[in-house]
């Protein structure tokens, strides 16, 4: 049985949850023993995990940046989780002191540290809502508020869709989310993919343990899910791949990552 | 911070710092190219960032990264190289460090180890000789660095500990809001429902219930406490009931919906429809029962009554038709092969009088009186007496044993309606005719039964009254035979299954043929050849008779004619038979004219024999039309003559040629009569022919079979015979050949 909208969320910490674990591999420490557990754990199987976390983090710098310079003002952050260092109000504001973001999780906990933090932030919203209910999302008082449908949009689903099985039609997701921007928005996409080795196998069972279970997708899936979007150069590459800065070595095996990303336009 | 570090000897701190400051007089510091110069700074910092990279997240670009340590750099350049010496400065390069999320582990031991080599190195401080103290200063910057950078990531870790748990706080608390608002509104909904609603645990123990279940059932809630749901057990629930119930606390069913009595406090029953569910806890097992109880008496009354209203007669109170029948079907399905079933079709005899003479209000009492005597003997167990419709009424015998127990019944029924009936001022003796129906179930359908009851009581009713009868397959099938005949008759004459056979007519005194007699035969594609006593009466109930008349007329003449032409003066007069209807029928002149103008046969060639009752029949039409034939020139014999009552005055006015003298009294002349009843018969015929004589009339004697019989009649003076003596009836080919 659907559980009726006005019936609350339980705050459970006795289970890990995706947010705390990611926050925890970024090297934070708003998480709790149990997050650690599972972080640590995760790392015996992938030890690359906070360095992929890091070259995410990276990626949504480069990628928010990207959408600055081509006149993007307003962001939707779904999956935000703990808004840790360099989130995107901190990257884009930096830069654009009137860009709006609106942060969308369904973890309350998540929910309650970003409202802490954005306190007396006029232009930054975070949205309790299922980030896979684009209705829920885009209806929410908050995004109401700050974001004007008349003006384009970039979309973000860092690491998120990778949680959400073809089940609950993530294409589907993202149309409704593409529908709702004018030309000229974008979507910023980075999602696990199982092309690289079997030890996501691992993970996959690691995280069915988790609040939110893992569903790794082929590149070709990945980059099916830009559909209606035109992709920017360089396409659906890896993390480190994606217009890496200029000053860093160029990384000899960015396929270690496990990780793609994209960004895409609607033309 | 402003403490200078522990542990490091002011002594050794003066002369390293003039060493230093020496060094710092040449190149002032902080200037373009000393120490703090960007070309020392800046290759401090890439170096830095190089030893680094990678081991913190930090939210910039690498060059954002280098320019960010460049400053740090300068301050630890300065820090170093100040005079007098205090590192306290390191601390807050540490604590920028991790203000800038340089907090990975690895991170702090790299750039302790840089601050080692590559910081003294770059600044060129090893190549004048004085390590000592440039070791000294450059350990208290580490320290004081590391120092600051613990102090930093304590803070931001108990702060980040701090928020998080502030986080869960908080959404716990908006969370447990959202609880009490949603169980305040469950609350609601349960105490202010309609419907009633209990709970209660798995051994059935009533532990909560709102008041419309407390009004509906009119208990207080102490009182339903103390009660188990299985106290709520009705005698009449339905078993299903019950094992519901059971599955549902043993968990193998989550819910179920019944309809269910209950007895309320006072006594009095109520009817609900119940929806129980069960509650499971988080891991699956059943916990409680929740019941959902809504109060359907009235609606439940209503039904009854209109479903009651549905299956009785409003006026007699007894079932009608529809519960009848219902009842009757159900009988067929439960019958099984070997039960029987009975029917007593009554109808009032004389009812509609009644009602006319005395009033449709006398008439309706009678009706109840009727229904409550049917009611008092024959109600019981099995049997069901219901209001039909009008005066009629039905006992069905649902497992009857044998006919003798319908006929009882019928017996019993006469007998209760023999004694008058008291409506108002009037004494009303009544009778009924019964109808009889008993048999086996196997092998019929209700629709028989009672298709066979209503003809029975038909037959009841044309045997005369009170009277039953008992339904006889032979005479249904005899009436039905006859049914069928008169439905395909009209089909059968277009089909031409009618053909006719032809007798002689001889002439007794020299065995001359003088006339054929056309006797009409229906070849039936169902039951074979019919001769004319089958479907005669028959087709003069129907009317029939009229257009199959006319059929043999026009055959008859038309054989006549072959005969005719064929054999001239010595062909044979024809013999067509007459129906009372057809004697009556307005158009019959003309159709007679009609055909013998059409076959071109003489007049004097055709007789129509009529019996006694059509001649001498009351009305004149008749007499008329006998009249323009014999005008016209057609003889007129009368058949089957003295078997009815005819008026021998009267013969003499009528226009008949012909006598037709019975079989019967031909009969009597047989030679061997042993009691001498010929001589009487041999009287009778004679007279009958001297009469005839007298009048001018011919006479033919028919059923002649004897030799014996021909010669006798010869001598009394009959003109013609007609018997399987001379011939039988036959094709025509038999009278050609006689003629040949």
């Amino acid at each position: 049985m659907d559980r009726p909208t006005w019936a609350p969320v339980e705050v459970d910490v006795d289970r890990p949850s995706a947010a705390r674990v990611y926050d925890y591999w970024l090297g934070g420490s708003h998480n709790f023993a149990v997050d650690r557990a599972l972080a640590e754990q995760a790392l015996r199987i992938v030890p690359e995990l906070p360095e992929i976390t890091r070259a995410n983090r990276a990626f949504l710098r480069r990628a928010v940046r990207y959408c600055l310079d081509n006149g993007i003002r307003q962001f939707l952050d779904l999956g935000s989780g703990i808004p840790t260092v360099g989130n995107v109000h901190e990257v884009a504001q930096s830069v654009a002191p009137e860009s709006r973001v609106v942060y969308v999780d369904s973890d309350p906990v998540a929910v309650a540290h970003s409202r802490a933090i954005l306190a007396g932030n006029e232009r930054a919203e975070v949205v309790q809502a299922d980030a896979c209910d684009p209705d829920a999302v885009l209806g929410a008082p908050g995004t109401r508020r700050l974001i004007d449908p008349d003006q384009p949009l970039a979309v973000l689903m860092l690491a998120l869709l990778h949680f959400v099985p073809d089940s609950d039609d993530p294409a589907g997701i993202i149309g409704r989310y593409r529908d709702a921007g004018p030309s000229g928005s974008y979507l910023v996409l980075s999602h696990g993919t199982d092309a690289a080795d079997e030890r996501r196998a691992g993970m996959k069972e690691l995280y069915a343990r988790s609040t939110t279970p893992l569903a790794l997708r082929p590149p070709d899936a990945v980059a099916a899910l830009f559909a209606g979007y035109e992709l920017v150069e360089p396409g659906v590459v890896y993390l480190p791949e994606w217009r890496p800065d200029p000053a860093e070595a160029p990384d000899e095996d960015p396929a270690r990552f496990g990780v793609l990303a994209g960004v895409g336009r609607t033309p | 911070m402003s403490r200078p570090a522990e542990g490091i000897p002011e002594p050794r701190h003066r002369l390293g710092l003039a060493a230093l400051a020496g060094r710092g007089r040449e190149t002032a510091v902080g200037g373009e190219d000393g120490p703090c110069g960007p070309d020392v700074v800046g290759g401090l910092a890439a170096a830095w960032a190089e030893a680094v990279a990678g081991t913190s997240y930090v939210s910039m670009s690498r060059s954002e990264i280098e320019q960010h340590l460049a400053g740090l750099t300068r301050q630890l350049v300065t820090a170093l190289l100040a005079e007098p010496f205090d590192p306290t400065p390191a601390r807050q390069v540490g604590a920028a460090m991790v203000a800038a999320h340089f907090t990975g582990t690895e991170t702090l031991n790299r750039t302790v180890a840089l601050l080692a080599t590559e910081l003294p190195a770059r600044l060129g401080l090893f190549r004048d000789g004085c390590q000592g103290p440039v070791v000294e200063r450059v350990a208290a910057v580490q320290g004081a660095l590391a120092a600051g950078y613990a102090e930093a990531l304590r803070q931001r870790t108990l702060d980040e500990q701090e928020a998080i748990s502030q986080a869960v706080f908080v959404a716990r608390d908006q969370t447990e809001q959202a609880l009490r608002a949603s169980e305040a509104r469950f609350r609601a909904v349960f105490a202010e429902a309609a419907i009633g609603i209990g709970v209660g645990d798995m051994a059935g123990r009533i532990l909560e219930a709102n008041a419309s279940l407390l009004e509906m059932m009119g208990y207080s809630l102490e009182e339903l406490r103390q009660r188990n749901v299985r106290d709520f057990m009705h005698p009449e629930d339905a078993a299903s009931v019950w094992r519901l119930y059971d599955e549902l606390v043993h968990g193998q069913r989550d819910h179920f919906r019944v309809e269910k009595r209950f007895f309320r406090s006072d006594g009095e029953v109520i009817w609900t429809h119940l929806t129980v569910s069960l509650i499971r806890d988080d891991r699956g097992h059943p916990t409680y029962q929740v019941a959902m109880i809504e109060d359907v008496t009235d609606r439940h009354l209503l039904q009854e009554r209109l479903r009651y209203q549905a299956l009785h007669d409003p006026l007699t109170g007894l079932p009608n038709r529809a519960l009848f029948l219902d009842r009757l079907s159900r009988a067929f399905e439960t019958g099984g092969r070997d039960g029987r079933v009975g029917l007593c079709y009554l109808d009032l005899d004389g009812f509609k009088v009644i009602n006319d003479s005395l009033g449709h209000d006398v008439g309706d009492q009678l009706l109840v009186a009727v229904g409550q005597r049917l009611d008092a003997c024959v109600s019981a167990p099995g049997r069901l007496v219901a209001r039909i419709g009008g005066d009629e009424f039905i006992i069905l015998v649902e497992r009857s044993g044998s006919t003798q127990d319908v006929v009882v019944i019928a017996d019993h029924v006469l007998a209760a309606l023999e004694a008058p009936i008291r409506v108002g001022e009037h004494e009303l003796a009544v009778s009924a005719s019964i109808g009889l129906v008993e048999r086996p179930v196997h092998g019929t359908t209700p629709a028989d039964v009672m298709r066979d009851a209503d003809i029975t009581l038909y037959w009841a009713k044309s045997d005369g009254k009170a009277k039953w009868a008992l339904f006889d397959p032979e005479r249904n099938a005899r009436e039905v035979a006859r049914f069928t005949l008169s439905a395909t008759m009209p089909a059968a004459i277009e089909r031409g299954e009618f053909y006719l056979d032809y007798q002689p007519l001889v002439r007794l005194s020299d065995g001359q043929l003088v006339g054929a007699e056309a006797l009409v035969r229906w070849r039936h594609p169902e039951f074979g050849l019919l001769a004319p006593d089958r479907f005669i009466g028959l087709a003069e109930e129907t009317g029939q008779i009229v257009p199959l008349g006319r059929w043999v007329l026009r055959e008859a003449c038309r054989q006549a004619r072959l005969w005719q032409d064929r054999f001239g003066q010595r062909a044979p007069f024809i013999s067509v038979n007459l129906a009372v209807r057809q004697s009556r029928d307005p158009s019959l002149v003309a159709d007679v004219a009609k055909v013998l103008a059409e076959t071109g046969v003489e007049p004097g060639r055709l007789q129509l024999e009529l019996t006694e009752s059509a001649v001498m029949g009351t009305a004149d039409e008749p007499l008329d039309a006998l009249r323009a034939l014999s005008a016209m020139g057609v003889r007129i014999a009368i058949d089957d003559f003295g078997t009815g009552y005819s008026n021998l005055a009267y013969l003499r006015h009528l226009p008949v040629h012909e006598l037709k003298i019975a079989g019967s009294f031909v009969e009597g002349l047989r030679a061997s009569a042993a009691d001498g009843s010929h001589v009487v018969d041999a009287r009778i015929v004679g007279t009958l022919v001297s009469l005839a004589h007298a009048l001018g009339l011919g006479v033919t004697a028919e059923g002649v079979e004897t030799e014996a019989q021909a010669r006798r009649l010869d001598d009394i003076g009959c003109d013609s015979g007609q018997g399987w003596y001379f011939a039988r009836p036959g094709p025509p080919d038999q009278i050609t050949r006689l003629l040949s």
